[in-house]
């Protein structure tokens, strides 16, 4: 096995060889034996192959994009399972979004956020209002529900409402630090849930407990989005461009002071970094994401209403960072996929395999032990074990490598145009 | 001319008076030392200073401006930086990106440039990378450009600070108890280290150092707290034989033989 490994590393010709067989193989098996939850796991397990191949960036970004925008979805469409897999994977696409903007919060800028969903509610009721009859009772003008086209415009308009929130949030809440920072803002995630849940007095904005019921699907050009197969690759797009967004932002300026505030902020200061203003920042485009993700999720539901945003849906996205490695990209998209999967399809397939096993009466099996009903147990185990065993996650943050050469050569112009020091004699080692 | 004029400055903690109506002068381009034992109040000066924190009392000038209410990141941008007695460097980042953070202030980049990544953005990326490599080379850490800066040793990460404060391209510089910690190979170069970049940045410097061997040596103005009070100040001749000095450092018997 290890010659094995040994003879791969390297050879970029055979690792891209296996990759292929793997994802034919899975493909096939997913695509000839129909519902077969392991084929569809095995198939996207070859995106987390794909990420340690040693192929070039570029060339590992197109074999993903083939992947995910051909494959799965060619693959798994013949069967009857089509559907729910495609439902699983768009909610593991906004799961993902969802923990990527989690991470700047708390991954790069150090922040615990553990009222994170609120943005989410944000983004959804934001859409779902407009989208229904609802916007009629308070708005004066214009006809309620929109079109299913306002749907586009309402991503980016979820996007700034959320980051907004994150704004506003953020003024009163980073005065404090630490243990305090997440008590406050597990509190304003309630709140926000608790006047979503009341707002249909003496206005009646959010309808309440009641929810909002049919909201617009997505439309263009008389083109209906409904079906969890049409939303992936509304969800794909967005996901694209978060992921985009997260990269630049992370090796930029602005990601290297949410860094250096993390570290420590005492020094971040003392060399001009706004410590309000870059956390504030941290906020809004953490909220972002999830915001845009809302006005998805209301689209895709239909159906809105405060149960959706608990403080456990708050919990779930931290356990996907935590798990996934805090600060890290790739880290955190395996984080939010296998919590994901492991919400919608392992615990429920392992608890009708055994209700199936009891129904049989080969074992006899309380009800009460189902593993879909131990959700909240498996998470806090999951961060124990982390915290103890792996506090970097399964995907630690990575630095990135600058090329020395190429930045010497820089250095000696530099050397020459603005600072006249002779750096070899500055300190001598 | 004075480049930093402090007075009366006063910083009360509960009952203890930390720094009491400290009075100080700093002469533009000068070495300036500030020593005294331990718990004198020297660290909690420059905290005054930069901002860390406010003064119950007293005014703060650099140049003709006031500091006194200003945040530490604005004080960075009047031309202050410093290091930490207790090194403060950003542990899990590179060398180099602990340099580059204190580019911080000479970057344009907005939210809209770093999305689209604007050809000027990613000009002033690279740019930003050679020069945090040039400070670098100037400290001698480029060779450790791209470890994670809680891994270098520890005479390297008090490097590692001078070289993020040279980036902000300070006027005044101060360096709290830089020599801590070094062997006396390290002090030696420090020394000549502290002399350079005066020389090459034209910079002014304070420091807090308790080597008497590296202060008497360095610094052209000497001033001695204790107790939160400044109880002498002179040329290093001067301070070296002032009775109140030693009573300071070794108690009243070193002078007064019982
Ligand atoms: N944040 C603070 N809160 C309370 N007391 C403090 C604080 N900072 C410093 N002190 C106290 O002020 C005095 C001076 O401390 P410091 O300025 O660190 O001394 P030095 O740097 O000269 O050793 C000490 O008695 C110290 O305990
Ligand atoms: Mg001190």
């Amino acid at each position: 096995m290890q010659k094995l490994t040994s003879k791969l590393k390297g050879n970029k010709m055979a690792q891209m060889i296996l990759l292929v067989l793997y994802v034919l193989v899975t493909s096939l098996s997913l695509y000839l034996a129909q519902a077969s939850v392991t084929a569809f796991l095995l198939l996207l397990f070859s995106l987390l192959i794909l990420y340690y191949t040693e192929l070039p960036d570029r060339l590992k970004w197109l074999i993903a994009g083939v992947v995910l925008i051909g494959v799965i979805p060619f693959v798994s469409s013949t069967g009857p399972g089509y559907q729910s897999y495609m439902e699983v994977a768009t909610v593991v696409g906004i799961y993902v979004a969802m923990a990527l903007g989690l991470n700047i919060v708390v991954g790069l800028a150090g922040l615990l956020d553990l009222g994170f969903v609120a943005f989410f509610a944000i983004g959804a009721y934001t859409y779902g209002i407009f989208a229904t009859g609802q916007a009629a009772n308070f708005m004066p003008f214009g006809t309620f529900p929109l079109t299913g086209e306002s749907f586009w415009i309402f991503i980016l308009i979820g996007c700034f409402v959320a980051a907004l929130f994150g704004v506003l949030l953020g003024i009163p809440v980073l005065r404090v630090k630490g243990d305090y920072l997440a008590i406050v803002t597990l509190g304003f995630g309630e709140i926000i849930r608790i006047v979503f849940n009341n707002l249909d007095k003496p206005v009646n904005i959010t309808n309440g407990a009641m929810g909002l019921a049919s909201v617009k699907p997505p439309e263009i050009f008389g083109y209906q989005f409904v079906y969890p197969n049409q939303f992936y690759f509304i969800v794909l797009a967005i996901l694209f461009l978060v992921i985009l967004a997260v990269r630049r932002f992370e090796f930029s300026k602005i990601g290297r002071s949410w860094k250096a505030v993390r570290e420590n902020e005492i020094a971040a200061q003392s060399v001009g970094i706004h410590l309000v203003r870059t956390k504030l920042l941290a906020f809004a485009i953490g909220a972002s994401f999830s915001g845009m993700m809302g006005v998805v999720f209301a689209a895709k539901q239909t159906f809105v209403d405060p149960t959706s945003f608990t403080l456990l849906e708050s919990i779930t996205i931290l356990v996907m960072v935590i798990l996934g490695g805090m600060g890290s990209v790739p880290g955190v998209i395996l984080g939010a996929a296998v919590i994901t999967i492991l919400n919608l399809q392992v615990l429920t397939e392992v608890t009708n395999y055994l209700n199936q096993l009891s129904l049989d009466g080969v074992i006899s099996f309380p009800e009460a032990l189902a593993p879909a009903k131990m959700q909240r147990f498996i998470f806090g185990a999951i961060l124990i074990i982390f915290a103890i065993y792996r506090p970097q996650g399964l995907i630690p943050a990575k630095n990135p490598v600058f090329d020395e050469e190429s930045l010497k050569e820089g250095s000696e112009k530099h050397r020459k145009e603005k600072i006249t020091v002779e750096p070899d004699k500055g300190f001598q080692a | 001319m004075s480049i930093l004029t402090v007075s009366n400055l006063t910083k009360q903690f509960g009952g203890l008076v930390a720094v009491n109506s400290v009075d100080m002068a700093v002469e533009k381009g000068s070495i300036t030392a500030v020593i005294g034992p331990n718990g004198a109040g020297k660290t909690t000066f420059f905290n005054l200073i930069t901002g860390v924190y406010q003064p119950d009392k007293g005014n703060v000038q650099l140049g003709s401006t006031s500091l006194v209410g200003l945040k530490p990141h604005e004080i960075s941008r009047h031309g202050i930086a410093r290091t930490f007695q207790n090194i403060r460097l950003f542990s899990n980042i590179t060398v180099l990106e602990n340099v580059m953070v204190g580019l911080h202030k000479q970057f344009r980049a907005g939210i809209v440039g770093t999305l689209f990544q604007t050809k000027k953005v990613r000009e002033e990326e690279r740019l930003a990378q050679e020069e945090a490599y040039h400070w670098l080379e100037y400290v001698g850490l480029a060779q450790h450009l791209n470890e994670d800066a809680q891994n270098l040793s520890y005479g390297a990460q008090r490097r590692l600070e001078i070289a993020r404060a040279l980036a902000t391209k300070p006027k005044l510089l101060l360096l709290d108890e830089p020599a801590a910690g070094m062997n006396p190979r390290e002090t030696r170069e420090l020394t000549e280290f502290i002399h350079r970049m005066r020389e090459d940045l034209d910079l002014t410097i304070v420091l807090i150092e308790h080597d008497m061997k590296l202060v008497m040596e360095i610094s052209e103005q000497i001033f001695v707290l204790d107790h939160g009070e400044k109880i002498a100040e002179g040329k290093p001749a001067e301070i070296r034989n002032n009775v109140k000095v030693i009573e300071a450092y070794l108690g009243k018997s070193a002078v007064t033989p019982a």
